[in-house]
C-alpha cells in the first residue's frame, strides 16, 4: 500500500479539492461589489480566517472580535487561526473547495496575485459611500491594498524594518551610535570593529535572501523591473548591491556565514549578545523586551539612497460572499476602527494604519527601543515588493542561487545572469 | 442456495464493497483525476484550462526537472547499496546466536516504526555543525567534521546517513526471514566437503537469498525514487538545490507555486520512471533464472 499511498497522496489533494469545486460552484449568489442581495445585518455570522494573531495575539484579537461584536449587535464573527507557514496552501484549498472564508487576512505579496486572479470583492463603492476620513491614516498603508485603482482590500495593520543595535557592544568596541545618515559604509566599518570572531561574536547580520535583496538594491539606486516591467536583475547596481551583501559574510566576515548560524535565528543570536546590529522588523520589540543588554534602533542605512521594507496585511473579502456587508464591516473595523487600533498599540501587535496622535502617543512613549520614531521615519523611504505573478517562484530561485554564491560557487554576476536568462 | 455461484458472489461483494469503496475514492478517482488535471493549467482558484501535452513538453525543457531526477538518483546510488550491505550484515550478525538477539531485533527495527518527521528533526541537530553529537565524536578524534546540511558537499550524504539508519531495520528483518529459510543441511553438507565460513557465504547464503534480495531492491528502489519527507525536513531542497529531489520538486510547484497541472504532470513522469525501471528489474531478474 506504502507504494500506492505515496504516489497519489498529491493527486488525492488535488482531486478531492476538484471535485469540491464541482460541489460548491452553482449554489452562492455573487453579489457584485453593492452586496444587494445581502439580507439585513441581523443575526449573521461570518467567518473571520488570519495568519497575523498566531500564535502570540489570538487574546489580542478575541479582544477585537468582542469590540466588533459590541458595536455591531447581530453580527458574529468566528474566528479561525493557521500559522503563516501553512496559512497560504489552508486557504488556497478552501477556496479551491468552494468554502472560502467571508472575510480573510492577506500580505501584500500574495494580495497581487489574488487580486489578479479576480477571487476577491472590489470594495470600492462601500468605501466611498462610507465616511472614511482619509487624512486620518496613512494613505500609503491604505493605498496597498489597491489593485488597478480599485480597493481590494482594507489594510488593517503594517510593519517595517529597522536596524536593531546593541548598545553595550558599540560601547564596548568604542564607537558611535548609527544614525539616520548612515550608509553602507559606516555600516560596515562599525561592524568590523565590533566583530569578535574567536568569542562569535558579528557585528552585523540581514539574510541574504530575495526578501532582503530588492530592497538592498534600492537602497543602491537599483530596480528588479523597470519603468516597462521588463526584468532587469542582472543590471549593474543590482549586481553591486548583491556584492555588498555577499561581502559582509564572504570578504568583510563582518556577518555570519549559513553554517556559522548552524540553524539559529538571527533574533536568538542578538538576544544573546552576539550581534552588534540586526536588520529586523518592528514585530521584534516583544521579543527584545527582555534583553540583559541596552539597545535601541535606527532607520536602516543606504547607499545612495534610503529605502526600507514595508509590509503590509489587510482584510479582503470573498467575491462570492453571501454577507458582504457585514463582512466589510469588520474589515473597516479592524483598518480604520479606533478600538482595534488602540488594542494593537496597547499590544505593541505592529501598527495600525490611524495617524491618530493620541493612539500613536501611547506607542511612541513606550520603551525599549528609547527611539521609536525612527519607526515613522522609516516610512518615508518604504519600498514594496515587486510583486508580479511568478514572484515566489522567481525568490524561491533566487534565494537558492544566492546560497550558492555564499558557498563560493557562483560570483553574484552569475547568479543574477542566470536568474536574468531564466526569467526574462 | 448456500454455495451457489450467486449467493457467493453476494458474499464477495459484501466482502470487497467497504475496501473497494474506499479504494475508489481516495485511490482511483485521485488517480484519474490527477491525470486529468496534468493535462490542465491549474492554480487551484480558477477552473482548470486544458493545455493538453503542454505540461510534459514544459517538462522535458525544464532544467529543474533533470536536476531533481539527478539528485534522486545520486541519493538511490548512495542509499540503496548501503542499505542492502548494513541491513544484511545485520541480519547475519541477529541470525547466528547472540546472546539477547530478539532485544537487538527489537532495537534495529524501532527506526522503522518511528515517524519520519521526528527522526529527521533528531538528525538535523546530530548534523548541526556547531553543537551537534556527531562532528563532536569527530572532534574527539581530530577531525574537523563538515558543516552537514548547509555544504552541498555534504547534504545529500547526509540525507543518505539519515535515510539509511531508519530503513535497515526493515531489510534486516526481510533478510531474517530468508535465511531462516535456508535449510541448514546445506551448511551442513558443505561443512562436510570441508568449506569456510567465506565460501559458505558466497556459494550457499547469498544465492539462496536470491529471492528476498529482489524483493528487497524492487521495494526499496520504489521508494527511494519517493524520498521526501526527510529532505523537506532537514534541508528543504537546499543548500542551493544540492537536495532538491522529484517529490520536493513537485511539492513545491503545487503548494508553493500552485502549479497544480505541472505538479500532475511530474507525478506521472516519476510514476513512468518507477514503472519502467520496475518492468525492466523483473525482465532482467527473469532473464537470469533461464
Amino acid at each position: 500500500m506504502n507504494f500506492f499511498k505515496k504516489i497519489t497522496a498529491i493527486g488525492t489533494a488535488l482531486s478531492l479539492s476538484l471535485v469540491l469545486v464541482a460541489c460548491g460552484s452553482g449554489d452562492q449568489p455573487s453579489p457584485d461589489g453593492s452586496g444587494s442581495d445581502t439580507p439585513p445585518a441581523e443575526n449573521v455570522e461570518i467567518n473571520y480566517f488570519s495568519f497575523s494573531a498566531n500564535p502570540d495575539y489570538e487574546t489580542q484579537l478575541n479582544d477585537m472580535v468582542a469590540a466588533f461584536e459590541a458595536e455591531n449587535p447581530g453580527i458574529k464573527v468566528k474566528l479561525e487561526l493557521a500559522p503563516y507557514d501553512s496559512y497560504f496552501t489552508k486557504l488556497q484549498t478552501l477556496l479551491a473547495g468552494g468554502t472560502p472564508p467571508d472575510v480573510y487576512e492577506m500580505n501584500y505579496e500574495n494580495f497581487v496575485s489574488y487580486a489578479a486572479k479576480d477571487v476577491l470583492l472590489d470594495l470600492s463603492e462601500l468605501v466611498a459611500s462610507d465616511s472614511i476620513d482619509l487624512s486620518k491614516v496613512n494613505e500609503t498603508a491604505f493605498k496597498a491594498y489597491q489593485y488597478q485603482g480599485k480597493q481590494y482590500g482594507m489594510t488593517e495593520a503594517f510593519s517595517n524594518v529597522v536596524t536593531f543595535y546593541n548598545k553595550d557592544l558599540f560601547d564596548k568596541a568604542g564607537i558611535e551610535y548609527p544614525t539616520a545618515e548612515w550608509t553602507w559604509k559606516d555600516e560596515v566599518e562599525a561592524a568590523k570593529k565590533i566583530t569578535d570572531a574567536a568569542n562569535g561574536v558579528y557585528g552585523t547580520y540581514s539574510p541574504v535572501t530575495m526578501n532582503e535583496f530588492f530592497k538592498v538594491l534600492a537602497q543602491n539606486g537599483g530596480s528588479i523591473y523597470d519603468a516597462d516591467g521588463k526584468l532587469t536583475i542582472n543590471a549593474a547596481k543590482n549586481v553591486e548591491a548583491l556584492q555588498y551583501m555577499v561581502d559582509l559574510v564572504l570578504t568583510d566576515k563582518v556577518t555570519p556565514t549559513p553554517a556559522e548560524m548552524s540553524g539559529q535565528e538571527s533574533g536568538d543570536l542578538f538576544l544573546n549578545g552576539k550581534l552588534g546590529m540586526v536588520h529586523t522588523g518592528i514585530w521584534m520589540f516583544g521579543s527584545f523586551k527582555d534583553a540583559p543588554f541596552q539597545w535601541d534602533i535606527q532607520v536602516e542605512a543606504g547607499n545612495t539612497n534610503k529605502a526600507t521594507h514595508f509590509f503590509a496585511n489587510g482584510l479582503v473579502v470573498d467575491k462570492n460572499t453571501a454577507n458582504a456587508e457585514a463582512a466589510y464591516k469588520f474589515a473597516k473595523f479592524m483598518s480604520v476602527g479606533a478600538a482595534a487600533a488602540q488594542i494593537r498599540v496597547d499590544n505593541s501587535w505592529e501598527l495600525p494604519i490611524s495617524t491618530d496622535q493620541t493612539i500613536l502617543d501611547a506607542y511612541l512613549s513606550q520603551t525599549p527601543p528609547s527611539n521609536r520614531q525612527a519607526v515613522f521615519d522609516s516610512l518615508n523611504y518604504l519600498v514594496l515588493p515587486p510583486v508580479t505573478d511568478n514572484w515566489a517562484k522567481l525568490s524561491s530561485d533566487a534565494d537558492a542561487e544566492f546560497q550558492k554564491v555564499l558557498l563560493g560557487e557562483e560570483t553574484p554576476q552569475e547568479a543574477l545572469d542566470i536568474l536574468q536568462a531564466k526569467y526574462e | 442456495m448456500v454455495g451457489s455461484k450467486k449467493f457467493n458472489f453476494l458474499w464477495i461483494a459484501f466482502f470487497l464493497g467497504p475496501g473497494l469503496v474506499g479504494f475508489t475514492i481516495f485511490v482511483l478517482i485521485p488517480i484519474v483525476t490527477s491525470l486529468y488535471i496534468s493535462f490542465t493549467e491549474w492554480d487551484l482558484l480558477n477552473s482548470p484550462v486544458f493545455i493538453g501535452l503542454g505540461n510534459y513538453q514544459t517538462l522535458i525543457a525544464d532544467p529543474d526537472f533533470w536536476m531533481s531526477l539527478k539528485n534522486t538518483v545520486f541519493f538511490i546510488l548512495g542509499y540503496l547499496p548501503s542499505v542492502m550491505a548494513i541491513g544484511l550484515g545485520i541480519a547475519l550478525l541477529l541470525n547466528s546466536k547472540l546472546k539477547a538477539r530478539t532485544f537487538f531485533r527489537g532495537v534495529y527495527f524501532l527506526p522503522v516504526v518511528t515517524s519520519w518527521v521526528a527522526v529527521s528533526l533528531v538528525w538535523s541537530w546530530l548534523f548541526n555543525p556547531v553543537y551537534g553529537l556527531i562532528n563532536y565524536f569527530l572532534s574527539l578524534v581530530g577531525v574537523t567534521g563538515p558543516n552537514w546540511l548547509t555544504d552541498p558537499k555534504t547534504a545529500m550524504i547526509a540525507i543518505i546517513i539519515t535515510s539509511v539508519w531508519k530503513d535497515i531495520g526493515f531489510i534486516m528483518v526481510l533478510y531474517l526471514g530468508g535465511l531462516q529459510n535456508i535449510s541448514p543441511s546445506l551448511y551442513e553438507a558443505a561443512s562436510i566437503d570441508g568449506a569456510n565460513e567465506l565460501n559458505k557465504f558466497w556459494k550457499i547464503t547469498l544465492p539462496m537469498l536470491q529471492p528476498t534480495t529482489f524483493f528487497v531492491v524492487m521495494i526499496s528502489l520504489i521508494n527511494s525514487f519517493q524520498v521526501f519527507d526527510q529532505v523537506n525536513v532537514m534541508t528543504g531542497g537546499g543548500p542551493g538545490n544540492a537536495t532538491n529531489v522529484l517529490v520536493q520538486n513537485i511539492y513545491q510547484s503545487a503548494f508553493n507555486f500552485f502549479e497544480m497541472g505541472y505538479a500532475a504532470a511530474m507525478s506521472w513522469a516519476l510514476f513512468i520512471i518507477i514503472f519502467s525501471v520496475s518492468i525492466l528489474q523483473m525482465w532482467g531478474e527473469r532473464r537470469t533464472k533461464i
